[in-house]
């Protein structure tokens, strides 16, 4: 651990000497050499240059010198310019100015002299004091013989750190030197500059500095060769840091915990985690498959083995077991946990990128995936550019522009303008629809219109007109449209009502039907309202409205009258409603055994016939209890009446059922609802036939199977 | 406003009771207009539609006077564009330069004239009808001679303007707006400028000027139209200014040299003998010799030998440089040197003085339009011109109809408690909003750099207010002039110029002047939309010390929109995609739309909803895709087909011989982009 940190330290004192650099320059002592020879302690390593006191004081060797001064300072290696002066010579000051050398001192024994040629950079100059004062941890060999060597006497004891470089002084054998200086007790390092060494151990890409990790701890037989890994990165201190630190790693770690929650060395390193899935029978050859994958993904990917538990998959159930369902933990069923058929789980390094599920069939496929995946986050850095700025990920947007070039029969509706628009509007009963011909919603939105307006074509006494708010803003703005689209029906001498349907053909077509007699309509006689309830009187209205509703007044009933006429007028265009208030209503009260004022529902579906009384309710609790009415206890649900039965803190308890549902399912969950088993959800089922999105929900919990199956969604 | 009237005599009279006898009976009006041109008449107009109290004062019998001199040759240089291919009225109005705002669709300026330069009659004849058919209340034939202050605690504003006419009647105002405009004009002393006719008198008849060699002092669009007059009559003309001349089609600013009139540059270039000279007036003079012809020499000169010498005994310059461009004898000397605002009738009580080096001619004013020195005071139209002078519209008609309208919506809140307007949206109409006013709002375009939209943000960005035209270099006090509250942070949408595109030596005429890529739409060059994000209302000291050349201080984001050749905003993956994702990276949420079933799938499978599913949606106004709708959707991948998915699936497990279920692997690479698209918002 602490050599680690003296890397780290090496890293930052690095920065913050290429900092300092600028601001504050580190002088370069100069003394005179009976002063320099009386600093010098031992055990203390220290670097001097000597020149003639007369020589110029600026020159490559000195500027270079001047700035190895912090690096080697680092490193506890001290740095001077020893003055030469006439009268007290040293055996180290040469006689002429080009024989100038700089020695380095390990107290006061002379180590190494460097002729001032050898010393071009500070890179050079780092790497040659290192590499002297390194001289037993550091092996420079130039045979593979010197390698196997060395090789064969680390077998089953150590590591070693194979390295080969250009030459000696460049910045990748300072690096390497740095490392060493940091790890050189930990493993054997052994640097080369022969080409032909390099090629002997099977590299191809000779042009650059190569560095191989050789895991020689674990030999024990001698005749076996150590396996090597390839350090891919360029060599540079904080790249040999990052691969000796996942070589250091365990090569395999067993883990049972949440993918997301796991932390290895691999993260902080920037690297990617594959989690091979495992299961208890299959665990000898997951491990050994992990294993080989470990190998192979060493220094790019940190591998891990992840045993499943059998608690992590339970939300399936099937229907023949519906009696274990309850109690239900609500909760915990819905973990984002693993899918059933992933094999290997891929978390990227990033922060808040979800993990991802994949099934693999062999090494290969996972280690390519990896790789691809890896290098793929290389390049983005180098592309500046958002790759997806200007791909349409707005599926109204792009849906809408792909069918632009279509003809649209738009003259089935009106199209009104600032001039025509009032005089239309006052003289028939219209519907408008108000749309911005630039804004994609609008757009999808008129081709339902049009649509709809087909279909009545030649039927309805209703205008349906149009007009574009890109033209037009001025009469929209006086409209009160400020958000596109928007329809509004205008009938003679009433106010504007305004749709707040679906955007959908059903939707409207429904609310352009029902408006067309005009709810609550008076009924006059019993023999109509018999006709009314069974759905005869108006019998093409009736596929509109499931439920036809009713308000019994005796005719002095005037308040509870008003009332009723007020919910009626609020439910215009989703529900069909009437009144009657003759004199003989006591008739209908009787039969249908209700206490005037009351409300009778009929439900065309089953044919029955409820009655609600209506005494002192207010209108809006009378609307409260229609829409009520319309929902049912167990029903299918669709896109169109999800937002009816959708409410938040109520789980879904959906049957999925691919067609119709089985009889015997629904008496099932009917008994639980009587039984009150199933208050505090919303059962529900989901004909897979009719609403195909289904399918795209058990897809994302993955529990797309054969079959019924009961599903339950916890809502948010 | 007969009430008002009666309401106030009573109390004007008590007033008039309570005062020092000096001043007398006089009539109290809460708002004074002084001057009845095109700004006083519109600042009436919104005061009238709003039911103020106000009484504009004219001295002349009719509105418009200056038009009726001026121009001098009667053409209007503002645009009276009758055809853009559009209907709608708001956008029209961005090429309509003299139609004043109101809600009468007759008062629109296409309908008094076909020429696409009107003559300056239909602009008399316009503004007649605009207080006509308005109502506007304007005493005419009523020179207001006197303005100063009278303190009281009680006036809205601690005191009162007391005008008095030259009649000697006095009116006491709450606030004075005054409105008129450049009336003095600016005069160069240097010895001879007597010699020199002014714009405002000389001849428009050509033939006055057969043969003449003429000397036009000025570069401005005055001297410009003088000269195109008469430039094929002359033997030439030379035009001498101080500085270069600005031509607005450079400038983008179009008080500058407009191509209209610039034949002369034309005809200077193509050495026709007519000329173009930079100098500074002051150091000339004017020598008259014995034949009424005209002489240029220098000022020393004349100081250096004695003034009462002949003419012909003063040095001119050419004794020495027997080059000297102007060498020769003029036959007539014209000023054509602007004007400047009357400041004489103002009070010194009223600290109303005049700007700095650069716009001397207009008084001081603050980016409300209201003056520095006098709370109460504003000044409005052509006279207001020195907070945007050489930038943007506001001294002419088609800037300042906009910025008189932010005046008085700053009135309305500051005297009667009614906030600016603004309309209020859920956060799905974001973009929406945006898209519309970039493509119709004749004020942003005009206004570029001056008014901007305001999008104040709700708590949680769930729904914001949309505030027009407000002056955006007041922005840090838009809280107290508006009466909104910008607490959740905001949007500021204003029109600009590429940054170093404009100016009197640029070329805009160069290669890749204008960008068409997404990525390059912060190098655009012709005026675009620019968006500005502030996460906190800036502070009065953040716009004051703003980055140089910024209309703004530093955004916490800034979006441009790239410029368009039609000046049309709409393309889906142009213009409104970059624009909603950067909406959405501002606010860190999901502004696309979704039809019905994605809304449906989400809503099971998903914590949180996009807004556009939650507001829609939920509350049962879901949108429904048309069969081919479907279809695209599906063929570009953001939309699934799950009906043959299952097909597809089911297919496949029943293969022969395959007795029990298989669960078949899904395509998990196609789930996982499903996930990975924005799953928590």
């Amino acid at each position: 651990m602490s050599s680690d940190f003296h890397v780290f330290r090496v890293g930052v004192s690095f920065v913050i000497m290429c900092i300092l650099y600028k601001s504050a320059e580190d002088p370069l002592p100069e003394l005179s050499p009976q002063k320099y020879f009386s600093t010098l302690q031992p055990g203390k390593a220290s670097l001097a240059y000597f020149c003639h006191a007369d020589s110029p004081s600026t020159s490559v060797v000195l500027e270079q010198l001047n700035e190895a001064v912090r690096p080697l300072q680092d490193y506890g290696i001290s740095v001077a310019k020893v003055h030469c002066v006439k009268e007290e010579t040293s055996r180290y000051c040469g006689k002429e100015e080009d024989l100038m050398k700089a020695y380095l001192f390990r107290g006061n024994i002379l180590l190494r002299e460097f002729p001032t040629d050898t010393l071009f950079d500070v890179n050079a100059i780092v790497a040659h004091v290192l590499f002297t004062l390194l001289f037993n941890e550091v092996k420079y060999i130039s045979t593979l013989e010197d390698l196997q060597n060395i090789e064969n006497t680390v077998k089953g004891k150590a590591n070693m750190i194979f390295s080969y470089v250009r030459a000696i002084g460049t910045p990748e054998h300072r690096a390497i030197m740095e490392a060493a200086f940091v790890y050189g007790t930990a493993y054997q390092f052994v640097l080369t500059t022969e080409i032909a060494l390099l090629e002997s151990i099977g590299s191809e890409d000779i042009e650059r500095a190569h560095l191989y990790f050789f895991h020689c701890n674990l030999i024990s037989d001698l005749t076996q060769q150590c396996r090597r890994t390839l350090m891919r990165q360029p060599l540079t201190t904080l790249n040999i840091h990052a691969f000796v630190k996942t070589m250091k790693a365990p090569l395999l770690t067993e883990v049972a915990e949440d993918p997301q929650q796991v932390s290895t060395v691999h993260l902080q390193l920037g690297l990617p985690l594959v989690f091979i899935v495992s299961q208890k029978a299959t665990y000898e050859a997951d491990r050994r498959t992990a294993e080989w994958v470990a190998w192979r993904l060493l220094g790019k990917a940190g591998v891990l083995l992840l045993l499943r538990l059998t608690s992590w998959m339970t939300v399936t159930l099937q229907i023949s077991n519906i009696k274990h369902l309850f109690p239900f933990r609500k909760r915990d069923s819905l973990e984002v946990n693993i899918p059933q058929h992933t094999n290997v789980v891929f978390r990227r390094a990033e922060k808040e990128v979800p993990l991802e599920f994949l099934v693999l069939t062999d090494i290969d496929s996972i280690i390519s995936y990896v790789e691809d995946n890896v290098e793929m986050e290389e390049n983005k850095d180098s592309d500046v550019e958002d790759p997806d700025l200007d791909i349409q990920d707005d599926e109204v947007a792009e849906t809408v522009y792909r069918d632009r070039k279509r003809q649209l029969p738009l003259e089935v509706t009106m199209e009104l303008t600032e001039e025509t628009f009032h005089a239309t509007v006052m003289a028939s009963d219209s519907i408008v629809l108000f749309y911005a011909g630039w804004q994609a919603v609008s757009m999808a939105f008129l081709q339902s219109y049009i649509d709809v307006a087909v279909k009545l074509k030649g039927t309805s006494t209703m205008l349906l007109t149009r007009i574009n708010c890109a033209d037009w803003s001025g009469v929209c703005t006086k409209q009160n449209v400020t958000e596109f689209p928007a329809v509004k029906m205008y009938k003679k001498g009433e106010n504007p009502v305004s749709y707040a349907g679906m955007l959908g053909t059903e939707d409207l077509l429904k609310f352009i039907q029902l408006n067309r007699i005009s709810c609550p309509v008076s009924i006059t006689s019993i023999q109509e309202v018999e006709e009314y309830l069974n759905g005869e009187l108006y019998e093409d209205l009736v596929t509109y409205s499931s439920v036809s509703v009713l308000g019994l007044f005796s005719p002095a009933m005037t308040t509870a009258k008003e009332d009723f006429t007020e919910a009626g007028n609020y439910l215009k265009g989703c529900v069909l409603t009437g009144i009657y208030s003759e004199e003989d209503v006591w008739i209908l009260a009787n039969k249908h055994a209700a206490t005037l004022p009351a409300l009778l529902l009929a439900k065309h579906k089953d044919g029955k016939i409820e009655s609600i009384p209506l005494a002192g309710t207010p209108a809006q609790d009378i609307v409260q209890i229609i829409t009520n009415a319309l929902q049912e206890t167990f029903p299918e649900i669709t896109v169109e009446n999800l937002p009816t039965y959708f409410k938040p803190q109520k789980p879904l308890l959906i049957l999925f059922s691919d067609g119709s549902i089985n009889p015997q399912h629904r008496e099932a969950i009917l008994t639980l609802v009587a039984q009150k088993h199933l208050d505090s959800f919303t059962p529900c089922w989901l004909n897979l036939k009719n609403t195909p999105v289904g399918r795209g929900i058990l897809q994302q919990f993955y529990l797309l199977r054969n079959g019924n199956l009961l599903f339950l969604l916890t809502t948010f | 406003m007969g009430l008002s009237a009666a309401l106030w005599g009573p109390l004007g009279l008590l007033l008039s009771l309570a005062l020092p006898p000096a001043v007398g009976a006089h009539t109290h009006r809460d708002y004074c207009v002084l001057g009845a041109g095109p700004a006083g008449l519109q600042v009436a107009a919104f005061l009238h539609h709003a039911g103020r109290d106000y009484e504009v004062f004219e001295r002349t019998p009719a509105p418009g006077s200056f038009f009726m001199r001026y121009p001098r040759h009667r053409k209007l240089i503002s645009i009276n564009k009758r055809y853009t291919g559009k209907n709608n009225a708001e956008f029209n109005l961005r090429h309509d330069w003299n139609s004043l705002l109101s809600h009468d669709p007759r008062l629109v300026f296409r309908h008094y004239s076909r020429a696409y330069f009107p003559d300056a009659g239909d602009m008399v004849r316009y503004l007649r009808d605009f207080a006509d058919r308005l109502g506007l209340h304007v005493r005419y034939n009523t020179n207001i001679v006197h303005v100063t202050l009278k303190k009281d605690w009680q006036a809205w504003n601690s005191h009162y303007f007391i005008l008095t006419n030259q009649k000697g009647q006095v009116y006491q105002c709450s606030v004075l707006l005054v409105a008129t405009g450049l009336s003095v004009p600016n005069l160069v002393d240097f010895p001879g400028s007597e010699y020199a006719e002014g714009y405002e008198s000389v001849s428009v008849d050509p033939e006055d000027f057969v043969g003449q060699n003429v000397l036009i002092l000025g570069r401005g669009n005055s001297a410009f139209e003088t000269a195109e007059n008469i430039l094929g009559v002359t033997n030439f003309i030379h035009m001498l200014s101080r500085s270069r001349v600005r031509l607005s089609w450079a400038t983008h600013y179009v008080g500058d040299l407009r191509a209209i009139n610039n034949g002369l540059l034309d005809t200077y270039q193509l050495k026709s003998l007519d000329g173009l000279l930079e100098s500074d007036l002051r150091d000339l003079a004017i020598v008259k010799d014995a034949k009424g012809k005209f002489h240029i020499t220098l000022g020393f000169f004349l100081e250096e030998t004695n003034a009462s010498r002949s003419a012909d005994a003063i040095p001119l310059p050419q004794d020495d440089n027997d080059n000297f461009a102007m060498r020769v004898a003029y036959d007539r000397v014209i000023r054509c040197l602007g004007w400047k605002f009357d400041f004489s009738i103002f009070n010194q009580s009223l600290r109303l003085s005049s700007g700095s080096e650069f716009s001397k001619k207009y008084p001081l004013i603050r980016a409300s339009y209201e003056s520095k020195g006098t709370r109460g005071l504003f000044i409005l139209g052509t006279a207001s011109h020195s907070v945007d002078y050489r930038k943007s519209a506001g001294g002419f008609i088609h800037g300042f109809r906009y910025t008189v309208r932010a005046v008085h919506r700053l009135l309305e809140h500051r005297h009667h408690g009614i906030p600016w307007p603004c309309t209020e949206h859920p956060t799905t109409q974001l973009t929406n909003s945006i898209i519309r006013r970039v493509n119709e709002a004749s004020g942003l375009y005009q206004m570029f750099g001056v008014l901007a939209d305001v999008i104040l943000l709700k708590e949680n960005a769930t729904a914001f207010e949309y505030l027009e035209e407000f002056p955006m270099q007041m922005l840090a006090q838009l809280e107290t002039l508006t009466g909104r509250t910008a607490k959740h942070g905001l949007f500021i949408i204003n029109m600009e110029y590429g940054k170093n595109f404009s100016g009197p030596d640029k070329d805009v005429f160069f290669h890749d002047r204008s960008v068409g890529h997404t990525e390059d739409a912060w190098q655009s060059n012709f005026l675009h939309p620019v968006i500005y994000y502030y996460r906190h209302l800036p502070t009065e000291q953040e716009v004051r010390f703003r980055p140089a050349h910024w209309p703004l201080p530093r955004p916490t984001a800034i979006h441009h929109i790239v410029e368009d050749f039609l000046t049309d905003w709409t393309a889906p993956v142009g213009h409104i995609l970059p624009l909603r994702r950067f909406l959405e990276n501002c606010l860190d949420t999901d502004l696309r739309s979704f039809y019905a079933e994605s809304c449906f799938l989400f809503t099971l499978t998903r914590q949180k909803l996009p807004p556009f599913c939650q507001q829609g949606y939920l509350r049962k106004q879901g949108l429904v895709y048309t069969k081919s709708l479907q279809q695209h959707g599906v063929e570009s991948g953001l939309l699934r087909d799950y009906a043959t998915m299952g097909q597809v699936l089911e297919d496949s497990s029943r293969q022969p011989g395959d007795q029990e279920p298989v669960n078949q692997p899904l395509g998990t690479g196609h789930l996982i982009h499903l996930d990975s698209n924005k799953e928590e918002l």
